[in-house]
């Protein structure tokens, strides 16, 4: 089931999403490549240990009786919350990151896809924000659409692989393009290839998100 | 390729100018890497790297403790529904994840309820945590930030796949402890950072920043942690095949 992961997260991407800081899509596609690279995880990891250290640096002054108060929020409603970790194990045969699962709402089987055209297939995944995650089911041996990205694309491989003028990415690769990248992505022979692709869009920027993600993905 | 038209306008915006990112800033240059190098060094000169500076230092807070007593807290908690465990720990981190909410742009009334629910979910979820892969700062920093998503931003916070415990796969004391003293350690070098990159650092994580500004190496050690948080994903993969 493992297979050598060659193309990583940036650390760009990984300190934003420990930070916090990233639109809903690209948390989702770090949390799916994080599930399938111990490499990201113990990075991502590392810089949760920064936000952390830079929390200790500063204090305010909690309310009189606050801790009274959030005692009393355990006693009242803490033990349902407390049991729930017990059912998030993976199941064994899953084929897809948990964190796909949870927008899926059910596995690969699930997923209702919507013809493109040339057999190619796509999902448009519920995310808030200003970036959209859809899955890609590409036939083998096929070319990967023109899907239009304007502005940073990441795209994570689930199954199968495809080639492009970067190389080969497989199961749990992930490839960082910015809109300045030409690349037409080819299925490889002999097994369908199903990614999950999350794409920002500049156009849509407005307000406060773009001054806090735009930058970083810009890379 | 990074392109300065993404950042111009902050960067105006700023009361002393940040320094232009190196070229190549975006491939080169970044937290990770500097630290790598420094993660050698240590690895080196043995252990002495531990033990001198770090902890050294006057603490300002008196009732300051040692990371691996914060993980006894939380195992007291854990294990006894220790209330005046919850009462130290709470003394010490609520103010803290409070002043990282109002930093983050809450007002102080949702700052307060989010650092009390913050606290509760500790609580709740002592069981959970792992000495082995995290520190208590770090730790209660993923849930404030988590809940800062929530209640700021509106938005899931979609997390990787959980790799929960075996009964086999309990951390092991020296990794633990090795894990909470290289926290401390990044905790000392980030307070010995000269003002200016501390403050870039802090604008990334209080979601402020643009990744050029960032780009400066601070050789923060950064590598060990990352190598130990390996080696506990290692030992916890294997014991679950």
């Amino acid at each position: 089931m493992k297979t050598e992961i060659t193309h990583h997260l940036t650390p760009q991407l990984l300190m934003a999403y420990s930070a916090g800081t990233l639109p809903e899509a690209f948390d989702l596609i770090v949390a799916s490549h994080l599930s399938l690279c111990d490499a990201c995880r113990a990075e991502a990891e590392s810089y949760d240990a920064v936000g952390g250290a830079l929390m200790e640096g500063e204090t305010s002054e909690m309310s009189a009786g606050s801790l009274e108060a959030t005692l009393r929020m355990i006693r009242e409603g803490g033990a349902a919350e407390a049991d729930a970790p017990c059912a998030a194990a993976p199941p064994a045969t899953a084929e897809l990151p948990r964190p796909i699962r949870d927008y899926i709402g059910g596995d690969l089987a699930d997923v209702r896809w919507q013809g493109m055209g040339m057999g190619v297939r796509q999902a448009i995944l519920p995310v808030d924000g200003p970036a959209t995650a859809r899955l890609l089911h590409i036939p083998a041996g096929a070319e990967v659409p023109d899907h239009g990205h304007k502005g940073t694309e990441l795209t994570l491989v689930l199954k199968g692989a495809f080639r492009d003028e970067d190389g080969r990415f497989g199961p749990g690769d992930v490839e960082v393009a910015d809109e300045a990248v030409e690349h037409t992505p080819v299925a490889e022979a002999g097994e369908d290839c199903i990614c999950l692709a999350v794409t920002d869009a500049p156009l849509r920027f407005a307000g406060l998100m773009p001054r806090l993600a735009q930058p970083f993905l810009k890379i | 390729m990074l392109s300065n038209v993404d950042w111009l306008d902050e960067k105006a915006a700023w009361p002393v100018a940040p320094p232009d990112p190196p070229p190549g800033a975006g491939t080169v240059a970044f937290l990770g890497d500097a630290a790598l190098a420094r993660m050698s060094d240590t690895n080196r000169s043995g252990t002495e790297g531990a033990a001198t500076g770090a902890g050294d230092a006057a603490e300002p807070n008196a009732a300051a403790r040692a990371a691996p007593e914060w993980v006894e807290h939380v195992t007291r908690i854990r294990d006894a529904r220790d209330e005046a465990a919850f009462a130290e720990l709470f003394a010490h981190f609520a103010p803290r994840v409070k002043a990282f909410l109002i930093r983050s742009g809450a007002d102080g009334a949702l700052a307060e309820e989010c650092a009390q629910e913050v606290m509760a979910t500790l609580w709740q979820k002592a069981h959970l945590f792992d000495p082995a892969r995290a520190s208590v700062s770090t730790w209660v920093f993923t849930i404030a930030r988590n809940r800062r998503i929530d209640a700021l931003r509106r938005q899931r916070r979609p997390e990787p796949e959980d790799l929960p415990w075996g009964p086999e796969a309990e951390p092991q004391q020296e990794d633990m402890l090795a894990l909470q003293q290289d926290s401390e350690r990044l905790a000392e070098a980030l307070r010995a950072l000269p003002e200016k990159q501390r403050h870039l650092i802090e604008r990334a994580y209080f979601g402020e920043l643009s990744h050029g500004e960032i780009a400066a190496e601070t050789g923060l050690p950064l590598g060990t942690i990352k190598s130990r948080i390996r080696l506990a994903l290692d030992r916890l993969r294997h014991a679950l095949k």
